[in-house]
């Protein structure tokens, strides 16, 4: 099977501080891949890289044969994704967040109506459609977010931490939905999660990040063998170590890390 | 094309719904009319200058005008911080058409909250000579709209959160509009005509006042060439430093 996220030797430093350390890893067309790590490994720094939203310091990136660096625009075209936090239109309704997505991605006018309801209705929406999202509750903004990332079909489906906060009906709801969908239209997912027994279940293959590194790969089965646990958590933990570690940082929360450190010592 | 659209459309929407906003900028210019323009007008006419009311008129529909659009460019920093940012620029679309739609679409809102102010101050007593008079005011608000709006919006790019908000205000707004010549004649040399020659606010005033009581300052070519390149320049601007943004 054809690679379809090619990823070597990646950096990211911000201010010195490495966000992400030489990290490799590929993703096959098809397959759902579940990224996991503590907080502040790197994950959505790589999510971001990934999705043209930051330039790599270093390192090479393919995304469906596009180089991010270059050809974000086929990439864009090529990629759906649902944010760690939200990043619907509060002022408008879901019905208009839906259009507004499927027009920038140019899906034409009949699709995109038919699309529309076939997916509102899948997370339970549509008889909600008219109404502000400010007026909705978390999971719902989720399930909103979810189908609007899907409305053009896209070829790989990023979702970082696509179900937390959620309750265990409507975890299910949406990871049935996105099992689905990668079979029936073979969509490439890529997923972040805390929840283990999500990767678990989900998850064809799982990349163990930690600093910034790959520090385990393969399926469910490799990782319990090389790691001689009976489930994904105790491997984790084994993996990661129990410290608890500090909230991952962007560049404007990395200031604010970096000036209550020197406060402090 | 369609991207544009529906950037448009959404500013649209945005500023329509936000009736607590509409009639809260309100607030400014009313007091500017009633207070100045009432107030003022008889130290105005006794020397010599005529009805105060007629003057400052344009200037306080410029203002708003001004203010409804910086504020509306800015609206991308409320966009980054809400996270709706994250979904127009991952979309596979130019950052120029991102930035030309948003400019369009609060420029639209900034014409018409500056319309609004306009009926008011016919309320307070302002008169046109001719309704024939319109579609030239209207030609010059728009200028003054599509101006402000890539300013706010090229200033948004690079700041990253609500802290530099009221510096713009305070640094920005309040020194564009009391150096323009919209609360009182410009004198015809001196300090203050030299910065208000590079007050582009001051060129949309005198484009807007010039039309309705036909006296310019700088004569409505050069009102209209100095507002039309520096609101090139600054859509310009504004793309590339938007191209910019990492989140």
């Amino acid at each position: 099977m054809e690679n379809i996220i090619v990823v070597k030797n990646l950096v990211k430093v911000f201010k010195k501080i490495k966000a992400v350390d030489k990290l490799s890893f590929v993703v096959k067309k098809g397959e759902i891949f579940a990224f996991l790590g503590p907080n502040g490994a790197g994950k959505t720094t790589t999510i971001k890289m990934l999705t043209t939203l930051l330039m790599p310091t270093s390192g090479k990136i393919k995304i469906n044969g596009f180089d991010p660096t270059k050809d974000k625009h086929n990439i864009r075209k090529s990629i759906g994704i649902v944010f760690q936090d939200p990043s619907l239109d509060d002022e408008l309704t879901a019905y208009e967040n839906m259009e507004f997505h499927g027009i920038l991605y140019n899906v034409p006018k009949e699709l995109r109506k038919k699309r529309i309801e076939e997916l509102l209705k899948y997370v339970e929406l549509w008889d909600r459609k008219d109404s502000l999202v400010k007026t909705f509750s978390g999971g719902m903004k989720r399930r909103l977010e979810i189908a609007r990332g899907l409305l053009h079909h896209p070829k790989i489906f990023f979702l970082d931490e696509p179900t937390l906060g959620l309750d265990p009906q409507t975890r299910n709801h949406i990871w049935s939905y996105i099992k689905e969908l990668n079979k029936k239209e073979n969509i490439t997912i890529f997923f972040t999660t805390h929840y283990m027994d999500e990767a678990a279940q989900v998850a064809d293959r799982i990349g163990i990040i930690d600093k910034g590194k790959i520090i385990q790969e393969g399926s469910l089965q490799d990782i319990l063998k090389k790691t001689k646990k009976k489930n994904l958590e105790e491997a984790f933990l084994a993996l990661t170590g129990h410290q608890i570690r500090e909230e991952e940082a962007g560049p404007n929360q990395l200031f604010r890390l970096r000036h209550n450190f020197r406060s402090r010592h | 094309m369609n991207a544009i659209y529906i950037l448009w459309l959404r500013q649209i929407k945005r500023y329509l719904r936000s009736k607590t906003r509409i009639i809260g900028s309100l607030g400014q210019p009313i007091l500017f009319l009633v207070a100045l323009g009432y107030g003022l007008g008889p130290t105005f006419a006794k020397a010599g200058q005529g009805n105060y009311l007629e003057f400052i008129a344009p200037g306080v529909v410029s203002m708003s005008i001004l203010t409804t659009a910086v504020f509306s460019g800015i609206e991308i920093v409320w966009d980054r911080q809400f996270g709706f940012l994250k979904e127009t620029l991952v979309a596979p679309i130019s950052r120029w058409q991102i930035m030309l739609g948003r400019t369009l679409g609060g420029a639209t809102t900034a014409v018409f909250q500056g319309l609004i102010v306009l009926l008011l101050s016919m309320i307070f007593g302002f008169r046109i000579e001719t309704f024939l008079l319109i579609p030239q005011m209207l030609f010059f608000m728009i200028l003054i709209a599509l101006l402000f709006t890539a300013l706010g919006s090229a200033i948004a790019s690079v700041i990253e959160d609500m802290q530099g908000f009221q510096l713009i205000m305070n640094f920005l707004v309040m020194p564009l509009f009391f150096l323009s010549g919209a609360l009182f004649p410009l004198p015809k040399t001196g300090i203050l005509r030299t910065i208000a020659t590079f007050n582009p606010l001051s060129y949309g005033v005198d484009g807007l006042r010039g039309t309705i009581t036909g006296v310019f300052n700088f004569g409505i070519a050069p009102d209209f060439l100095v507002l039309s390149i520096v609101t090139i320049f600054l859509i310009s601007i504004g793309s590339y430093l938007f191209s910019k943004i990492q989140i």
